[in-house]
């Protein structure tokens, strides 16, 4: 049995925005019949190139369904611009955290809407790039390194809950792990942002900069909150205040969000952790 | 507690009232350990080999031919053991690709400690393909483990067929029949096994009691080692009541045979034409003349099966998926896959399993039900669309 959140269950027993809209700016397909979900996403802009109207088709669980209506309420209004930065983290946030196992429906929703997004600017279908892993499920190394680092993703398991790559066969499961090594231990962080060198006072001025510029918008969002107490070493401490201090989801927000972008705008070594 | 209609019988069954009162007193005064000497243990043991009696009763076996084990999977783990350990040179072991995880995975776990396995095809509809078995086996086979009816589909194997086959090779034989005991008519003796696992909680006993039934003859090794209980097949001091209560829903199930034959087949038979007939591109997956009484997989194209499954939790309908969504690992069970079933049908594969305890007014709710939940779910599916002709 799965642990529904209720907005979960609402979204998916009440969908909101089904169907297809016969006139869209921008359609996005996802998924198939083979992996056992997909999705099809529509919208329409108004004259200022804010989404008007978005709607939805899923075949899929409870969460795949819920996820889609979720991604279509939170696109209304927004700017393209704005639309682009939604993160499947952004969804599972919206449903009030989705079980690990069913992160994947988050991502669908996510990568559906970048479709939509570039079938309107008539950017030509992105072909697949690098080369396939997972067989069973047609998922690129690529793919598997962009879920790895964005959602802070460490075991096969994991890959398998965000992206389903390795949930087949099997067989692909030594090639994931390397490329989890690949990001977390060999340096590949450390090429994207090069290891900085910073007093313990620049330090913490950076995290609390990255606290109220990156971090807290986002969380304010959804009425939550988060408070910087101490930094120690590599260790920062902070208190989370709102609705994120009660929300079930709170530590995928902590880990999955707040400590990845601290490990990307200030220092790869970071590690957040909760003070009650 | 909301009211159910529980059609989920092959997962596990309600414990027969008259099993929880044969029960109860062994677990209050009558607390004594059958092995003991004394009087007090002496009353639980005659009642422990009643029991035992009952169950060797149901199955056409002699009472010393069951061992009392855990649960299902520790049956089949058992007989799977005591062969290979009782054929130490041979290392060669059979089963079917639609095997319960208690038997494929020990056989995936022994394929890795140096045994070759096989794992025989079934055909589109779930049938054997007993030439395949035949040809497979050789002078290194240890053990031949076929189940007698999957779980998933209901469909059964023709056991004396397959067994003939096999014991004139000098091959041991075990079956899985966790699922078909209780349900069909089944005769140790007459299907020529050499062990065959059974589980008391699909057949209204609790769960955490089963037994295997181990041919008189049959070379046995213990799995579990200790004291001298089961005449020293299976150490641990016996679950008495639960002993109890097995034996108690034996003997319930030799009188519901005739009904499950009758009225329960009659039930599924109507849930089934009902449900076809109120959703377009809806089929049974397996072959529909060897079936169990009470099983029907069904598959409602283009629409998934968890879906469909909350949607009728939440009107109380307890029934279960082929497609395991658990985990990013969205493919079909191994059975459906192996049968061939098309990806548009399987993952929207519901399984409904009914019992003595359904009644036609539980069956009718489902069919009026069921088909609005999926006509539902077919308005937002991508893949649907009205003209596919059925």
């Amino acid at each position: 049995m799965w642990e529904y959140t209720d907005k979960v269950k609402d979204h998916f027993i009440n969908p909101r925005n089904v169907g297809v809209l016969t006139d869209a700016d921008g359609i996005g397909e996802v998924g198939s019949l083979a992996c056992g979900d997909a999705l099809k996403l529509t919208f329409k802009l108004d004259e200022n190139e804010r989404i008007r109207e978005a709607k939805f088709q899923t075949f899929g669980c409870a969460s795949a369904i819920a996820s889609s209506s979720a991604l279509t309420e939170i696109i209304k209004g927004l700017t393209l611009e704005e639309a682009a930065k939604i993160t499947n983290e952004d969804i599972a946030r919206y449903l009030g955290g989705l079980p690990k196992e069913k992160m994947h429906c988050s991502v669908m929703g996510r990568d559906a809407l970048e479709k939509a997004i570039a079938h309107y600017r008539g950017e030509a279908e992105k072909k697949k790039e690098g080369h396939v892993v997972c067989e069973c499920f047609g998922v690129t190394d690529l793919e598997i390194e962009r879920a790895v680092r964005e959602n802070h993703l460490h075991t096969i398991e994991d890959v398998t809950d965000y992206v389903k790559a390795g949930g087949g066969c099997g067989n692909c499961h030594d090639s994931i792990q390397e490329i989890i090594d690949a990001v977390w231990k060999k340096g590949h962080i450390q090429k994207e942002f090069p290891l900085r060198k910073l007093t313990n006072i620049q330090k913490i001025k950076l995290i609390e900069e990255t606290l109220e510029r990156e971090i807290k918008p986002a969380l304010k969002k959804d009425g939550g909150d988060i408070e910087l107490v101490d930094v120690d070493g590599d260790r920062v401490f902070v208190k989370l205040r709102g609705t994120c201090a009660t929300c079930a989801a709170s530590q995928v927000t902590l880990k999955g969000y707040v400590e990845t972008k601290l490990q990307e705008l200030v220092l790869p070594q970071l590690v957040v952790e909760e003070v009650q | 507690m909301m009211d159910v209609i529980y059609v989920d019988n092959n997962a596990t069954t309600r414990v027969a009232p008259e099993v929880i009162e044969e029960m109860l007193p062994y677990f209050g005064d009558l607390y004594g350990n059958p092995s003991s000497m004394h009087t007090f243990g002496g009353t639980v043991g005659r009642k422990v080999r009643e029991a035992r009696e009952k169950v060797a009763h149901l199955i056409g076996a002699l009472p010393e031919e069951i061992v009392f084990t855990g649960c299902g999977t520790e049956s089949d783990n058992t007989a799977i053991n005591a062969a290979i350990e009782s054929n130490p040179g041979k290392k060669h072991i059979v089963a079917t690709r639609v095997e319960h995880p208690a038997v494929k995975n020990l056989f995936e776990h022994l394929s890795k400690k140096g045994y070759r396995t096989t794992f025989i095809p079934v055909d589109h509809q779930g049938r054997l393909d007993i030439d395949a078995l035949e040809k497979s086996l050789t002078d290194d086979t240890a053990i031949v483990s076929i189940m007698w009816a999957n779980n998933e589909t209901g469909v059964m194997f023709p056991i004396e067929e397959i067994t003939q086959r096999v014991r004139e090779r000098g091959i041991v034989f075990h079956t899985d029949a966790v699922q078909t005991v209780g349900k069909i008519p089944v005769d140790v003796k007459k299907a020529g096994v050499d062990m065959l696992s059974l589980s008391g909680h699909k057949i209204h006993a609790p769960k955490g009691i089963a037994a295997l039934y181990v041919r008189k003859g049959v070379k046995f090794t213990p799995f579990l080692i200790g004291g001298h209980q089961e005449r020293g097949r299976r150490g641990g001091t016996e679950n008495v009541s639960s002993i109890i209560g097995m034996g108690k829903a034996c003997e319930l199930a030799v009188d519901h045979l005739k009904e499950q034959a009758g009225r329960v087949k009659t039930l599924r038979d109507r849930l089934e034409s009902g449900l076809l007939k109120g959703t377009p591109k809806a089929l049974i997956n397996g072959d529909r003349e060897h079936r169990l009484p009470n099983t029907t997989s069904i598959s409602f194209e283009y629409v998934e099966g968890e879906s469909i499954l909350l949607m009728m939790d939440r009107l109380g309908i307890c029934a279960s998926s082929g497609s395991a969504c658990t985990s990013g690992s969205l493919e079909p069970s191994h059975v459906l896959r192996a049968m061939g079933v098309p990806f548009t049908a399987a993952h929207g594969s519901i399984r409904f399993s009914l019992s003595v305890y359904n009644t036609e007014k539980e069956i009718d709710f489902i069919i009026k039900e069921l088909p609005p939940i999926i006509a539902k779910l077919r308005e937002i599916s991508p893949f649907w669309k009205p003209e596919i002709p059925s």
